[in-house]
């Protein structure tokens, strides 16, 4: 089991000191398919929780992804732009979407945990 | 990632469904039936796949419509009445693609008609899932009472698609080496008796073979037991028909849009558009005359972001002139590709308009159809 936490709409993040990185799950990526492009925020843009922060679109369907915690975008992965297909192979790793300097770090309490999360995904089936 | 809201008692199954299940399909609604949007390899995969080898589809949600009548001449110009598109010329063997026009002008539906080798007063259609009981109720609305219309709920149809169709099936059946593009013929498939008709939706060389429902599940898996042929679903066939520059129902044309708009007038040949002799020929006479207020065009959207059904088309000073019908990522072309419709004005390729997405106007030339160069065999 990771130490990563999940949101319901399917977003992973990581926490390090007050950054969190997140992107989209596995289990995301799965059911999106093939992913042909990635649209990220600007660095300095701020969310709060929930807030619509990124757009992945498939050969399908766009998609939003949601800032799973409050905060300031510190960074983008600009690997993306040129291989929105990394998501798909490495969306918990490399395919990683934003960093965001989290202003309520408390919100953290409420995501689930790897194993939550799982439970959450069988429960939804 | 929400799903479109559908109650799963409702929808109607083809006969291959627990076949697709096996293959590792994800099934979705479409059109009412539950059917396979990708095999396990997922979209690109299949869409290449089809490009490069071939591609084994699933049609069988789609409608197979028999109309009889007491000979060719007499069934002709009853079904000449409802479609534009030269029905009494049409040889024995020969395959038609027409369209529904409605008493105004616009598309019911867009449909393939065949007259069979063999039978004598007998055309098949191939009509689209979504419209067929449509479709069947406006023939025989408009169709005369001695014209009989046979909804074959009993047959099944799959499209064998790609440049090695061919070497698949020429050596079950060598004689479909000289069957040319819009051309069928009957015969024995593998030892199953099959129309087979040398046509399709991808762009690309191939077959549609339509055959009784309980036999299809063994063509299906006689078929994919060569490596050269795999299974592909309904998120590939759209992705190969825009790219194509081929129409999707519902999107691209519907009631309000005329074959002239949509650029389908090439299927409407000199003796019909000089007698105007079907129904909502007004309309079309008027667009002949004037020019179209509009037309269906490709769109090339610059940068890599797809755009999509429903949005916005604005000229460069920012009025909103028209929308997309269809739009996603060519994985041959291996760039966003849609279609859409614009003023005349703006319909020369080269015109650059915006397409909004998210609010963001994204640079886009208005390209010709299709995007990749169709290979039928002539």
């Amino acid at each position: 089991m990771s130490d990563l936490k999940f949101t319901k709409d399917h977003e992973w993040v990581r926490v390090e000191g007050n950054i969190a990185t997140f992107g989209i799950t596995e289990h995301a990526q799965d059911q999106l398919g093939d992913i042909v492009f990635v649209e990220l925020p600007s660095v300095g843009a701020a969310f709060a929780q929930g807030d619509e922060a990124a757009v992945v679109e498939s050969v399908k369907a766009a998609s939003e992804v949601y800032a799973p915690v409050s905060g300031e975008v510190t960074e983008i992965n600009g690997e993306l732009e040129g291989n929105p297909g990394l998501v798909n192979k490495e969306a918990q790793g490399g395919g990683w979407f934003v960093k965001l300097a989290m202003s309520e770090p408390a919100e953290l309490k409420g995501l689930m945990s790897e194993a939550e999360y799982q439970a959450f995904l069988a429960e939804s089936v | 990632m929400p799903a479109e809201p559908v109650d799963p008692a409702t929808l109607r199954q083809t006969p291959l469904a627990a076949l697709h299940r096996r293959l590792g399909a994800r099934m979705v609604p479409f059109a009412g039936y539950e059917m396979p949007v990708q095999y396990q390899t997922g979209i690109v995969a299949e869409h290449v796949w089809t490009r490069t080898s071939v591609g084994l589809f699933d049609v069988s949600h789609m409608g197979q419509i028999v109309l009889g009548g007491a000979d060719h001449p007499t069934l002709a110009a009853a079904l000449e009445r409802l479609v534009p598109a030269d029905i009494a010329g049409l040889e024995p063997g020969r395959i038609r693609y027409t369209q529904f026009i409605a008493s105004n002008g616009g598309i019911i539906d867009d449909l393939m008609v065949t007259r069979p080798t063999a039978e004598q007063g007998t055309l098949m259609l191939v009509v689209n899932a979504s419209r067929k009981a449509i479709d069947e109720a406006w023939l025989r609305e408009n169709l005369p009472p001695e014209i009989t219309v046979t909804l074959r709920e009993d047959r099944a149809l799959v499209a064998l698609q790609g440049p090695r169709a061919q070497e698949v099936i020429g050596p079950l059946w060598p004689a479909t080496q000289n069957l040319g593009f819009m051309t069928a013929m009957p015969g024995s498939l593998a030892g199953i008796d099959v129309h087979l008709a040398r046509s399709g939706y991808t762009g690309e060389d191939g077959f549609e073979i339509s055959l009784a429902a309980a036999e299809v599940e063994a063509l299906f898996e006689k078929l994919l037991s060569d490596d050269r042929v795999r299974p592909v679903g309904l998120g590939a066939r759209d992705t190969l028909r825009l790219e194509a520059g081929l129409c999707l129902y519902g999107q691209d044309i519907d009631e309000s849009t005329s074959p002239i708009e949509a650029g389908l007038g090439w299927s409407i040949p000199a003796r019909r558009r000089q007698a105007l002799d079907f129904i909502g020929a007004s309309r079309f006479a008027q667009e002949l005359e004037e020019g179209p207020a509009r037309r269906r065009v490709g769109l090339a959207p610059q940068g890599r972001m797809p755009v999509r059904h429903g949005a916005e088309i604005r000229d460069t000073d920012g009025n909103v002139v028209g929308l997309v019908t269809s739009g996603g990522f060519g994985p041959t072309v291996d760039a966003p590709v849609a279609m859409g419709y614009v003023p005349a004005g703006q319909a020369a390729p080269g015109t650059v308009v915006d397409v909004v997405v998210r609010g963001k106007p994204v640079p886009t030339v208005v390209t010709r159809l299709p995007f990749v160069p169709h290979r039928y065999r002539r």
